[in-house]
């Protein structure tokens, strides 16, 4: 397996990554995720041994990536699809990787006919398109039969439907109990395929958890209850022990543990008029925005904000794997 | 890993690119092209009494390498500097993460590539020239004249050998080609043309190693060389060591 152990990268004052621990469980698909720029992309050319770290370690299977005999076989992996030579045609391309770690030549065949390049394969791959070039790419990590792939953001400038295919892909490879480490710096992404989760910001490591107790510590459900009663309502929540919260920006109560419908029918036994009453859940977009708030390297500004105020709650809870998440209503 | 996979493996990426082919072509080409028309517009009666005493034959054949070797220096170039430009260099070392099998199987294929042509260059542009020159031509049994035509294959392998050194120094075609050209085909020529600077100038890469390709050591009035053909080479030798260990050091110490 990979374990990063306090890798750090520094450029010149800047620290692209700072203190990296973390392993990859096997057969599982761990999320790696952080905003642009979080040193998510350095992050990963370290685990391939293509920079060098400041300090700290990465061992594959215990060893440095460096020592390890015919790495295609062990870890395949996709870091940026142009990665090619583009006056060389995808077969070749794939050819002489293949010849590098001595994987048979019919495998390149094999590959290619995978991510449905198997038409293309005698053209030159300067003439791809991305999503065609991120297929190649895939072809070249498929190449060895590894068990740890390795994505950076695989998705990124894809159209819908090469998104859905990457989606499928990765749950296919992980289904076959390959270990699956891949990179994005969208929550909602992550949240349809990794079952684990590492999230970075600057460098650093923000949470380490299960992709299930992520979406159960910030995926708080409640119920929104808006009247023109509301004095009457609350006070009635009261006595029948439900506790609620007032959020005054919006004029609204929520509540917490009770459903929808016992809600409503309680209103109707004492007759108070109900303006709104619905269902909500947090999404995991803000839950990780939240996360990582601090550590965004550009925030954008609203216009006429100092520099030096950026637009971010005002709130930023201390995050960790063993943190329970509150939601701050009405702050 | 085994080493003959990498080699395997960079054969692969050798023969299957366009550059490889258009470059050699091109050395080919213009060397015996260059040598054909040298010799064929030949007048020894415009030569004067110390040309005519000095008078070498093979030179007549060798000297349009001076032409010839710009290609080969782009084939060098190339071949290690197009990993940079494509991006390909870090799809390589995740495939070959040890660098020193990396740099040394693309090395060792390019070289030998680049000495198959150089032979075949050199012999084809000897044979051709001196069935051209007529009366005034050499045979390769003469004295020193084989080492001069086999010499200037190895001068040409060797230099493409240097080029690929100092293109995996500099990690860009753009930078090593306008390093490298000027070099050879200026700097090298004009620091010889000057007493002042000739002694430094005699100590250049191509104009040590081109020692080699003499047969008459003062052939067209060229100067007196503190070494021999074969001490020549090995000065050029050492530069191609140092450029090779430079490439090495900065392929080690910089991130793909």
């Amino acid at each position: 397996m990979i374990e990063l152990e306090g890798l750090t990268k520094r450029f010149g004052t800047t620290t692209a990554v700072d203190h990296l621990s973390f392993r990859i469980r096997p057969g599982v698909v761990t999320g790696f995720l952080g905003p642009n720029g979080a040193g998510k992309s350095t992050t990963m050319r370290m685990m391939l041994d293509l920079d060098n770290p400041t300090s700290g370690t990465v061992r594959v299977y215990g060893k440095h990536y460096r020592d390890l005999s015919e790495p295609l076989k062990h870890v395949g992996a996709l870091l940026d699809a142009k990665a090619m030579h583009g006056g060389r045609s995808a077969y070749n391309n794939l050819l002489c990787l293949a010849q590098s770690n001595r994987i048979p030549r019919q495998r390149v065949d094999e590959v290619l006919d995978l991510v449905g390049l198997t038409a293309v394969a005698k053209k030159k791959s300067k003439g791809f398109s991305l999503g065609m070039s991120q297929r190649l790419g895939i072809a070249s990590a498929l190449l060895g039969d590894p068990e740890i792939l390795m994505f950076d953001e695989p998705v990124n400038g894809l159209d819908p439907e090469g998104i859905l295919w990457i989606r499928n892909l990765m749950k296919g490879l992980a289904a076959e109990g390959r270990t699956i480490f891949v990179s994005s710096h969208l929550m909602s992404e992550m949240a349809l395929t990794a079952d684990h989760l590492v999230v970075i910001g600057q460098g650093k490591l923000l949470a380490d958890l299960p992709m299930a107790d992520f979406i159960q510590q910030n995926s708080r459900s409640y119920v929104r209850l808006r009247s023109p009663q509301q004095e009457r309502l609350k006070d009635l929540l009261h006595e029948a022990g439900i506790n609620v919260v007032s959020v005054p920006a919006t004029g609204t109560l929520e509540i917490d543990g009770v459903s929808a419908e016992q809600l409503g029918e309680l209103a109707a036994r004492h007759q108070i008029v109900l303006h709104e009453l619905s269902p909500q859940r947090a999404s995991l977009e803000e839950a990780f925005m939240r996360m990582t708030a601090d550590s965004v390297e550009y925030h954008a500004h609203a216009p006429g904000m100092a520099a030096d105020n950026p637009a971010r709650p005002a709130d930023v809870p201390a995050w960790g794997a063993a943190h329970t998440a509150t939601r701050k209503a009405g702050e | 890993m085994a080493f003959t996979a990498v080699l395997q493996s960079e054969w692969t990426k050798i023969r299957t690119v366009a550059s490889t082919s258009w470059t050699l072509a091109l050395v080919f080409l213009v060397t015996v092209g260059f040598a054909a028309l040298f010799s064929a517009t030949f007048d020894p009666n415009r030569l004067d009494a110390a040309q005519r005493a000095t008078f070498d034959p093979t030179a007549t054949s060798l000297s349009s390498m001076e032409l010839g070797q710009l290609a080969m220096i782009v084939f060098g170039v190339l071949v290690v500097s197009t990993e940079y430009s494509t991006g390909m260099i870090r799809t390589s070392l995740a495939a070959v993460p040890r660098r020193e099998h990396f740099l040394l199987g693309k090395m060792a294929v390019a070289t030998a590539l680049a000495l198959a042509v150089g032979l075949l260059t050199s012999f084809a542009s000897f044979f051709l020239t001196q069935a051209l020159l007529g009366d005034l031509g050499i045979g390769i049994g003469e004295e020193n004249v084989l080492r001069a035509v086999t010499g200037a294959g190895l001068y040409l392998a060797l230099l493409a050998l240097f080029c690929m050194g100092v293109a995996a120094m500099l990690r860009s075609s753009v930078a090593a080609i306008s390093v490298l050209v000027p070099f050879f085909l200026i700097v090298s020529n004009l620091l010889v043309g000057f007493e002042a600077t000739r002694t430094v100038g005699q100590y250049l890469p191509s104009n040590a190693g081109g020692r080699i390709m003499q047969v008459v050591p003062h052939a067209f009035d060229s100067p007196e060389t503190p070494y021999g053909p074969w001490g020549g080479f090995g000065i050029m030798v050492l530069w191609t060591l140092a450029a090779v260990l430079g490439g090495y050091a900065v392929l080690r110490k910089r991130d793909a």
